[in-house]
């Protein structure tokens, strides 16, 4: 069961507080204890080689997967439980669908809603989870659409839209949720090589005006020049944080210079 | 150079031999008088055997109407985190696929030989009320419970591997947006399972259509009730069976069409036809 907060993890500038975060797959433990810190308005990248826990880590801040010891705190409330009298209380589903609300996510694979036009996509949690009146949030979309550089595509389905456009649409639709936190998950992994740059570009963008994101990412270039931290995990611990130079200059771990020599 | 397209003297063949069995069929049909034509042309429109036509139509909107709604709330059963919910959705399927419609039908209708007098209320508790099971579970009664029940179950599997269908992604995709489960459910899957469901439940109505034949069984007077009805006193059989059965056909093949139409609808985000051109013009930038 995770552990209760004490009084220095409540600090307001920390979007993300986890400090050992565990989580198994059946016998298989994916995390085994991670510790990490975002402070917001940071962009904090995720790398390491597959299987190291990275994506379970980041999906365990939403709630997508339960950790099952350690603290996870994630815009200052403790993710899926509420504390009371010193009693950790599991939340039900709507309090972690209010908690979701003010996380955006984006995915590997995209996940649109493939019955949904563009336009459909990005206002229908807006409508339906916030309330906002659907012209508000029609007008809202466009503007994030325009920021996308998609404007054009309001009405298509997705699955007339390459991936590229489709991730685009899938950081739109994340975004009009008007999240604190921004968390990606290997956001360009599934993109043809000539489509990555157009995402990159939509995320550097984020991450210049002050978003908070979390990036779990392959994507040592963007890393380097827009991650404010890095982070390398591996075997479901976090072997290596700092900055972005440190980290890619001087890796202090046999394991990160490692890692470090097969991608770059 | 002229280009000579290859013969397919196979099929033209084939085609002969067959079209030579059909005309052959066809003149017998014709010329054989114990069709009866003109018998069959005289009870095509007879009143009681449209009535029956109509009791058809309805018997079969509405145990399908009973079984989409009972079919989509066990399939949600079945696949609850709730164990007791899943378990009795699994046994009311265990019985109603299990035993023969037919046999299901007679039961119901014999429910009142089990059930004289049934009570609404707690068992062991305090009663809501009862009623008189003979005067209440009529043939309509049983036959909508029997058709019902049994459509319920069969449509239960559709609903469910529809909603399997629908990726994992989806789901976690709508729920990182903050949706509640009900609008998950509603808004996200069930549309996208839809694409997987109308198909077979299309097939269903059809069947379902033919199908109500069963109740003549238990003297409900659809369709072909009515027309025995009308052979067991005339002893006109062949010819009211092909009125029956040109009336079945008249059905099967509306909906059919109508199931066409249905499907395209639902399939609309798939077709990429009308969006090909954007797709070409946005990579070329």
């Amino acid at each position: 069961m995770p552990a209760p907060a004490d009084s220095r993890d409540s600090l307001e500038s920390f979007a993300v507080v986890a400090r050992g975060v565990e989580k198994s797959f059946g016998s298989h433990k994916v995390l085994k204890g991670v510790d990490l810190r975002v402070e917001y308005g940071k962009v904090v990248c995720i790398l390491g080689p597959s299987g190291s826990g990275k994506s379970t880590f980041l999906r365990c801040m939403n709630h997508l997967e339960r950790i099952e010891a350690g603290f996870l705190r994630v815009g200052g409330q403790l993710v899926g439980y509420r504390q009371h009298a010193g009693k950790l209380y599991e939340m039900r589903h709507s309090e972690v669908a209010r908690q979701r609300a003010d996380i955006g996510m984006v995915f590997q694979s995209f996940n649109l809603f493939p019955h949904m036009t563009v336009l459909q996509n990005i206002i229908e949690a807006p409508i339906g989870v916030r309330g906002i009146p659907k012209r508000q949030a029609i007008e809202e979309a466009m503007t994030l659409l325009a920021k996308v550089g998609l404007t054009a595509k309001a009405d298509a389905y997705p699955r007339t839209l390459s991936g590229g456009q489709q991730q685009r649409v899938a950081i739109a639709r994340a975004l009009a949720m008007r999240p604190k936190l921004m968390l990606f998950d290997e956001p360009t992994s599934a993109l043809d090589p000539e489509l990555v740059g157009e995402v990159l570009a939509v995320m550097k963008g984020l991450a210049a005006e002050g978003m908070t994101m979390v990036v779990v990412t392959h994507e040592m270039g963007f890393a380097r020049d827009v991650g404010d931290s890095v982070v390398f995990m591996d075997g479901g611990v976090v072997v290596e944080q700092g900055t972005p130079s440190e980290f890619f200059d001087n890796p202090r771990t046999e394991r990160a210079r490692a890692f470090l020599g097969k991608v770059l | 150079m002229e280009v000579v397209p290859l013969r397919y003297y196979g099929r033209w063949i084939t085609a002969l031999a067959l079209g030579v069995v059909l005309a052959g069929l066809l003149v017998s049909m014709i010329t054989n008088p114990r069709f009866k034509w003109d018998i069959v042309a005289h009870y095509l429109f007879d009143d009681s055997i449209i009535a029956g036509l109509m009791m058809t139509i309805w018997l079969t909107v509405a145990a399908m109407g009973i079984g989409i709604v009972l079919g989509t709330a066990v399939a949600l059963m079945r696949i609850s985190d709730n164990p007791v919910l899943s378990n009795i959705a699994g046994g009311y399927l265990w019985i109603f696929r299990g035993t023969p419609l037919l046999v299901q039908l007679i039961f119901w209708y014999n429910l009142s030989a089990l059930y004289p007098q049934i009570t609404i209320g707690f068992p062991f508790g305090p009663s809501l009320g009862s009623f008189d099971a003979n005067r209440y579970i009529t043939v309509y009664v049983a036959a909508l419970l029997g058709l019902g029940l049994n459509e319920g179950a069969y449509m239960s599997e559709i609903v469910r591997s529809g909603l399997n269908a629908v990726a994992t992604g989806q789901r976690e995709a709508a729920e990182a947006l903050g949706m509640s489960r009900f609008r998950v459910m509603a808004r996200i899957i069930l549309p996208q399972a839809m694409r997987v469901i109308i198909p077979p439940t299309g097939n269903q109505l059809i069947g379902m259509l033919k199908t109500t034949s069963l109740v003549s069984v238990i003297a409900l007077q659809e369709l072909l009730y009515s027309a025995q009805l009308i052979y067991t006193a005339n002893f006109q059989t062949i010819p009211l069976l092909i009125v029956a059965s040109a009336w079945y056909l008249v059905l099967t093949t509306l909906l059919s069409i109508g199931q066409y139409f249905v499907e395209r609808h639902f399939g609309r985000s798939d077709r990429r036809v009308a969006a090909a051109p954007d797709v070409a013009i946005e990579s070329g930038k």
